[in-house]
């Protein structure tokens, strides 16, 4: 059988059960997409974990992993600018990071054309927050193609990339978590390989490039236009689908995505409710010509959207200068504009407003025997666990810590508790900074992981260095993007250490975490430094060590025993380091979870009796 | 048949992945047009993790409603429980794998593990069948999923699929290097 990423290069048609991540590859290579970047972030990383099944030879495009979103941008719209059909994609809140260059891709020709795949994550399950980004879509005047299901992704990701090619404009594709992580059978198309060639056909007659004053302006006007021949290729496309119910109320629901599916679950728990169902495929901008004989051949329509009430507020704002009569359900508290909507979400929202149309009631939880929780944890042998419990001991209890984003986050859990607040990527710096001002004795501690610091931690030290903040920087180096899944990292080939140096810090100080005691004089040091002082704490992310070390031949996996003959029961390895791989046993005594152990022996240093041995 | 509802889960790291892989391409080569999705992201740092899979006239979602499932696999104990609790329905199965991984509020915050016992009283209580994996017996831990699907199939617990389609399944999605191995131990459990 052929590979998966030979098959994704394949010119003749094929079927394949592929998550939505999976078949926007696919489509990349069938619209000849010549310059993909990216920096990742879930529920988006797997787009590049497929690119990379496709061997770089072979690859029909050039795909890099950028510093950062913002820059991930500039790059595929430089490459738009030469004539290249390009991507980037992201997760949600790397929209934040990109907003700055984002925002103008409506006011700029791009010859190319340029795709938009943004991640958001409605539940926030794996971010910071929910945020809707379709108000920064509608903000910058961009047509937003919303699939629900794999199959809907590779098709619309072909539909975004026709209509940027046509427009010589940025199309977006906004996907949601469980579309891109969802699995599904995608037909795939015959296709004709291209020539592979990149175009250098940059020309300032296709502009205007500099949007300053007047020509900002002009810009803007051009936007609108290109935003109504949207509308009418989203028409003449079928992107918004009609779905006769046939129920003898005059009902309607306008929905678009993944809401649909959740939808059609819904109503398919009993016979007899089927509203007519209009189906959004694009939710910007929308198509007024569909919806109104919508609204008007329906005595009550509810807008059934996910998180925001943006097409609500569109929909009522139009059904009012329309003269529209049609009663417009949609939000009612604040629940509804909170967490994904599954279809026990939409479940619950219909039941809450036709009571009576369903024979099935939502269900509760039944409450059984209470599970304990499982929060995600550190692994076993990471290094971010040995630095908490060496910087822990450096620390006075009233001493703040300030977190960032990565896995040494998970820091923030007991039993270390270390970073008590987090914001954003590379906001620690600047954050610590702040809450040393004025600030005698309280001393702060800023950590901050080695990808972050690249995408958005140089700032905040500069800013540090210049105004000269009194803080200690704690670099949480372990060579990788570990949470996102081990993508690499400028650190490769520009060390940290390095960078500070040029930046002229003063103070740095580096060892490996594993040397706890080390770790925990050079903290002690330099909290006693005015000024900016930095440790870097690194050692290797351990799981993508042990994974490599699993795959070479002759590997045999090791692990630590609890000698009980020694073990005094102090517990300092099982609730003060916590390695998941310590077992508490009903009569208190210590087991390791042979499973879990990877022998790294991180934790013989901490056990007081030495009864952790190999 | 209308909906056809499986819920597999466990802890982040214990790769329920290939699990709910090969039951999918199961399904699919027994004809059946599935949809599933799994947990990827901060949860696979060793918080529980979920794949679902469904089939069946009337399925849209890969997202499965609160106690819809026909049957729940869960590859440790403390999961098994919460999956029980949450995702199955009355009168439904579980299969689960015997191994704990033990929750951090036991062992920093003295919460109790759950055992084999509370286990099989709760489903007991909702009539759901319950098929226990013993740890202990699997040769190798790394095949402990291949015991459970074994053990799935040879109850035939999944409507439609067949010996055959988790054989083929098995091929399609198994390294080379562990096929023969895997397979071999499947066939030992679906045969039991
Ligand atoms: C703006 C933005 N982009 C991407 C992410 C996704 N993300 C979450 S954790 C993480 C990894 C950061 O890597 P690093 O700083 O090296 O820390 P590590 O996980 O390796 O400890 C990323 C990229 C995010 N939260 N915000």
């Amino acid at each position: 059988m052929t590979q998966p990423g030979e098959r994704l290069i394949q010119p003749g048609a094929y079927n394949e059960m592929v998550m939505g991540n999976t078949a926007v590859v696919r489509a990349m290579v069938e619209t000849q997409t010549r310059v993909v970047s990216s920096y990742p972030g879930s529920p988006t990383p797997e787009i590049a974990a497929a690119i990379r099944t496709i061997s770089e030879e072979k690859r029909p495009f050039y795909f890099e992993f950028s510093v950062n979103e913002k820059v991930a941008s500039e790059v595929a719209f430089g490459a738009a600018l030469n004539g290249n059909l390009s991507c980037v994609f992201f997760k949600s809140v790397g929209l934040n990071v990109a907003m700055d260059t984002f925002v103008q891709f409506g006011l700029m020709n791009i010859p190319g054309g340029l795709v938009v795949v943004i991640g958001d994550d409605p539940g926030a399950n794996s971010s910071q927050n929910e945020q809707d980004n379709r108000h920064i879509f509608k903000m910058a005047r961009l047509t937003v193609f919303e699939p629900a299901s794999p199959r809907e992704v590779y098709g619309y990701y072909k539909k975004a990339a026709q209509l940027a090619r046509i427009e010589q404009t940025a199309a977006v594709l906004r996907l949601t978590t469980h579309v891109c992580h969802a699995r599904q059978k995608v037909s795939f198309d015959a296709y004709e390989p291209g020539e592979n060639i990149f175009n250098a056909d940059f020309d300032k007659a296709n502009g205007p490039y500099i949007p300053i004053t007047n020509l900002a302006i002009d810009l803007k006007r051009k936007s609108f236009h290109k935003l109504t021949r949207a509308a009418e290729f989203i028409r003449q496309e079928g992107l918004n689908t009609l779905d006769q119910g046939g129920s003898e109320e005059n009902i309607g629901i306008i929905v678009p995505g993944m809401p649909y599916l959740s939808l059609k679950d819904v109503l398919a728990l009993d016979d007899g409710f089927s509203p007519d169902i209009l189906k959004l495929g694009v939710v910007h901008p929308l198509d007024f010509e569909v919806i109104k004989p919508f609204l008007q051949s329906h005595d009550t329509v509810l807008i059934l959207e996910e998180l925001d009430d943006i097409i609500e507020q569109q929909i009522k704002a139009f059904a009012q200068d329309e003269g529209i009569s049609a009663k417009i359900l949609g939000k009612t508290c604040d629940e509804d504009f909170i967490g994904e909507y599954t279809p026990d979400k939409v479940h619950d929202i219909l039941f809450r407003i036709w009571p009576d149309r369903f024979v099935t009631a939502p269900v509760d939880v039944i409450p059984g025997i209470e599970v304990p929780a499982r929060p995600a944890q550190m692994c076993p042998g990471c290094g971010h666990r040995s630095a908490f419990q060496a910087i822990k001991k450096a620390l006075a209890k009233t001493d703040i810590t300030v977190a960032d984003i990565g896995c040494h986050t998970l820091g923030f859990l007991p039993p270390y508790e270390m970073g008590e607040v987090l914001m954003c990527m590379g906001a620690s710096s600047g954050m610590a900074s702040g809450l040393s001002l004025g600030n005698k004795d309280r001393r702060v501690v800023a950590f901050l992981g080695d990808s972050t610091f690249f995408h958005a931690g140089i700032p905040g030290i500069i800013n540090t260095l210049f105004n000269r903040h009194n803080i200690t920087l704690i670099i949480m180096e372990n060579g990788t993007t570990a949470m996102t899944g081990h993508q690499d990292h400028a650190g490769g080939t520009i060390p940290v250490k390095e960078v500070l140096k040029g930046l002229g810090v003063e103070h740095v100080f580096s060892c490996d975490t594993y040397q706890q005691e080390v770790l925990t004089r050079q903290v002690t040091e330099a909290m006693n430094i005015d000024g900016l002082s930095v440790v870097i704490a690194s050692h290797p992310c351990m799981l993508k060590f042990t994974r490599a070390q699993s795959k070479k031949p002759g590997y045999t996996r090791r692990h630590v025993n609890i000698d009980a003959a020694v073990c005094t029961r102090v517990h300092e390895c099982v609730a003060v380091f916590g390695c998941p791989s310590f077992v508490l046993n009903d009569d208190g005594s210590v087991a390791v979870n042979k499973d879990l152990c990877i022998g790294d022996g991180s934790c013989r240093q901490v056990c007081p009796e030495q009864a952790i041995q190999y | 048949m209308k909906e056809f509802n499986i819920y597999i889960t466990g802890v982040g790291g214990q790769g329920i992945g290939l699990l709910s892989q090969a039951l999918l391409q199961a399904i699919d080569h027994a004809g059946l047009d599935a949809v599933a999705v799994d947990t990827h992201g901060l949860a696979q740092r060793g918080g529980v993790v979920a794949s679902r899979i469904r089939f069946g006239e009337q399925v849209y979602s890969p997202l499965t409603m609160k106690h819809r499932s026909d049957l729940v696999l869960a590859m440790e104990i403390h999961e098994a429980l919460r999956g029980v609790n949450t995702a199955v329905k009355d009168s439904g199965a579980l299969v689960y794998l015997d191994v704990s991984w033990q929750p951090l509020p036991v062992r920093i915050s003295g919460e109790k593990p759950m055992t084999n016992d509370d286990i099989s009283k709760t489903c007991h209580a909702r009539q759901v069948q319950v098929f226990r994996v013993e740890s202990h017996k699997i040769p190798d831990p790394r095949m402990q999923n291949m015991a459970v699907l074994g053990t799935l199939a040879g109850h035939g617990l999944v409507r439609g699929v067949e010996k055959n389609h988790y054989l083929s399944a098995l091929e399609a999605v198994l390294p080379e290097k562990i096929r023969e191995a895997n397979i071999n131990l499947f066939e030992s459990y679906m045969s039991v």
